[in-house]
């Protein structure tokens, strides 16, 4: 019993001071991305043939686009460019409410808003969630997951992960959805009572990520479910998430 | 026509003229009496070659050495190897599934994965334009008074990949654990099919995500040797750090996650937040929570300065202060042990039997370990003494991760405090054509297998991946009989398999 208490009092109080305070990220995070187009000579596809995940497109002239929601963050189309016009900022808020919105484009990026109406008004203070993981390699999953440890803790936002669909007020779904999930996650999502949200965290829930347009998956949870809330990553870092889900809820202060 | 396997080493590529190309009955026969001696199957597929479909075996020889073979076979199928060698019966069933060739004889021929075949025949009939759903098939059935089913999953209660779990009961008791996987298949293999790509690092990368370095490390350590160059000295040093800072997280997690199962909330709430510090080190090293972007052909992405690697060893010293005090409370507290001994007993014999890897295996007292075993990169120079236990119950295995937290720590102590000088990352040429590889890595669930065989453009012929969890599902399986049902979670717990490494 000593020891027990002993370990207790060794271990301290391990709670991040967020929203609070300012978030502790690695200096090296690859967060949202900034594109100086002023950079980009005319022609130039370096960064656009350099991206695994065809994230970064450019017609003629224009500027480059980059779609957060394909995006790895894997900073090769960074390496690509000699002329420095790509920078991946330690940057960590990403979520957005519709899917256009993780177009990267020179104006303000549109972080996720809150909910309207009654869905806030049902889910502002209390939100149970259901996790599907439809193909998703285990990393999503575990910076989900390791929201609920005593570092992040989930629960004192009113958030938790319930075992059964029928409990929840929606489902966060990881994973590019292969075909053998498909029905398991479409089964799911009708056990859940509406009105329901839907969260997609990680490139591959957004978008199929590295397995887009493979014939064994389908192109994440596009065209299957209706989303709520866009967690871009890979995996997203779990105050990404945190930051996305407390947007939608109404529960960070203006201007955070 | 050859009659014996060949030696290789980990991680060095030979021409693919150099395999042996062994009659069908030689190649049974090599690998069986491999296995009978003492030694084991690291992988066995098949790629087809002509009008055949040529088999390839990799095993890992009872002298302590890695030895290949292939033999082609015409036809629609071949005396299978599993009556004779239990622990063929997955990958005979893979290969089964994948090329329609059926093993003669196998008792339990049913779909690994379920797909469609990559090309040929359908060894189940199945009409070309038919539905495949995944586990609806017949599953082993135990009849009689009061023997009742209990199927759990594809969606499990917790944050979790899928996988449907089916239980032959009597009351409480378990008589028999099948397990259906397949629900993450994501066509891994097909797409690394013609590259190396564009996708193939991120593929590689999210093939098991939480062994990112791992895999990333057996794959560079496969073109590396393809394209017969050698990655930078300090990048194969970091990357060693890499694979062991991977280590240490899960093995922490998971000792967290076996006190939360028995309800020992302290060791599990205190080793939850040290999983997440430890991940963060990785995050350190390359702002990546699980070492995405890190591991490069050629070296390391990212390298370490003084002041990083400083940083680095300065936190590590107070995490590993922290895990030591979390998991010696499970150690000394009577709850948590009279619930860890003697629950999901694998016997040592069964473990030689099914081939299994990792802290599974040396779990059981069989010393299994690539990096002391088959070593490549850094582990040529520095050497991790293997950790093992007997019992092979939750226990033992609860304890061989804590005794490889032990080590894995001092071993990044000594690689950072002695890094070697110059380039963390050296230009890496692209595999040389016809050319076969086998790499090995020992990642934290076990060992990690890729065998590539390059084309004449020096393009992936095939690059088969094969995850410990492949080796290891039975292993579970097994544990749980003669179990109670409500002792599963704490017996999957124990093992920790990954759905998606197996699904591919």
């Amino acid at each position: 019993m000593l020891k027990t208490l002993l370990a207790r009092l060794r271990q301290g109080h391990r709670t991040v001071r967020w929203p609070e305070g300012s978030p502790t990220l690695p200096d090296r995070l690859r967060g949202r991305p900034t594109i100086d187009a002023a950079r980009c000579p005319s022609g130039c596809r370096l960064c656009v043939e350099s991206c695994p995940a065809e994230a970064l497109a450019r017609t003629d002239d224009g500027p480059p686009t980059c779609d957060l929601g394909r995006c790895l963050f894997c900073t090769e189309c960074a390496t690509a460019c000699p002329h420095g016009a790509i920078r991946f900022a330690p940057e960590h808020r990403l979520a957005t409410r519709r899917r256009q919105d993780l177009l990267l484009s020179p104006q303000e990026y549109p972080l996720a808003r809150a909910l309207e109406g009654r869905m806030r008004s049902l889910f502002g203070r209390s939100l149970k969630l259901r996790q599907v993981s439809a193909g998703g390699c285990n990393a999503c999953e575990a910076d989900v997951n390791v929201l609920t440890t005593v570092v992040f803790d989930l629960g004192r936002f009113g958030i938790q992960f319930v075992a059964s669909p029928r409990h929840a007020d929606g489902l966060l779904v990881t994973g590019p959805v292969p075909q053998n999930m498909r029905l398991a996650l479409m089964k799911t999502w009708e056990a859940v009572p509406p009105p329901r949200v839907v969260i997609a965290v990680g490139a591959c829930a957004i978008s199929g990520g590295p397995y887009r347009d493979r014939p064994e998956c389908s192109n994440g949870v596009e065209g299957l479910l209706p989303v709520d809330l866009y967690i871009p990553g890979c995996p997203p870092h779990p105050l990404t998430t945190l930051d996305g889900m407390l947007r939608l809820m109404g529960r960070l202060k203006e201007g955070r | 026509m050859s009659d014996a396997l060949r030696p290789l080493h980990n991680a060095r590529a030979i021409p693919v003229a150099e395999l042996p190309l062994l009659s069908l009955d030689r190649f049974r026969e090599e690998i069986l009496i491999a296995v009978e001696s003492g030694g084991r199957i690291v992988s066995l597929f098949g790629q087809p070659a002509g009008d055949a479909l040529r088999l390839y075996g990799a095993v890992a020889t009872p002298e302590g050495g890695l030895a290949v073979g292939c033999a082609d076979v015409t036809g629609d199928g071949y005396p299978a190897l599993t009556p004779d060698c239990i622990q063929a019966h997955l990958f005979e069933r893979e290969i089964a599934e994948q090329w329609g060739l059926r093993p003669e004889g196998h008792p339990w021929l049913k779909p690994v994965r379920y797909h469609r075949p990559l090309a040929g025949r359908d060894v189940w009939n199945r009409a070309p334009d038919a539905e495949i759903p995944p586990a609806v098939t017949e599953f082993f059935r135990v009849e009689g008074d009061e023997v009742h089913e209990v199927a759990v999953g594809p969606v499990h209660a917790g944050v979790i990949e899928p996988g449907h779990f089916r239980f032959q009961c009597h009351g409480e008791q378990v008589m028999h654990l099948e397990i259906a996987l397949g629900y993450q298949h994501r066509g891994v293999e097909a797409a690394l099919a013609g590259g190396p790509h564009k996708r193939t690092l991120p593929i590689i990368e999210t093939l098991a995500g939480d062994t990112t370095v791992g895999h990333t490390l057996a794959y560079c350590q496969a073109v590396e040797a393809l394209g017969d160059c050698a990655p930078a000295p300090r990048g194969e040093a970091l990357r060693g750090v890499a694979l062991e800072l991977e280590r240490l997280a899960n093995h922490a997690g998971d000792l967290g996650a076996l006190a939360g199962d028995v309800g020992y909330l302290p060791t599990s709430s205190y080793c939850g937040r040290l999983r997440g510090d430890l991940l963060n080190l990785t995050a350190l090293l390359c702002g990546n929570r699980f070492g995405r972007g890190l591991i490069r052909p050629g070296g390391a992405a990212f390298d370490a300065d003084p002041t990083r690697a400083d940083e680095l060893l300065t936190r590590l010293d107070a995490i590993f202060r922290d895990v030591r005090g979390a998991v010696e409370l499970l150690w000394s507290t009577p709850s948590v042990l009279a619930r860890f001994e003697d629950t999901g007993v694998v016997t040592p014999e069964q473990c030689v039997e099914l081939g299994l890897v990792g802290p599974a295996a040396r779990a059981c007292g069989i010393s299994r370990d690539v990096r002391f075993e088959f070593p490549a990169g850094i582990y040529r120079f520095a050497h991790i003494p293997t950790s093992a236990w007997h019992g092979g119950d939750v226990f033992a295995r609860a304890f061989v991760r804590w005794l490889e937290i032990e080590r894995s720590t001092e071993f990044i102590r000594t690689q950072m405090h002695n890094l070697p000088a110059g380039e963390a990352r050296l230009p890496a040429a692209p595999p040389g054509p016809d050319r076969f590889v086998l790499s090995l890595t020992e990642g934290w669930r076990g060992e990690i297998c890729h065998a590539a065989l390059t084309d004449s453009a020096g393009r992936f012929a095939r690059y088969k991946v094969t995850d410990p969890s492949f080796h290891n599902w039975t292993g579970l399986a097994l544990a749980l009989r003669g179990q109670q049902i409500s002792d599963f979670p704490l017996c999957n717990k124990s093992f920790n398999l990954s759905y998606c490494g197996h699904d591919l």
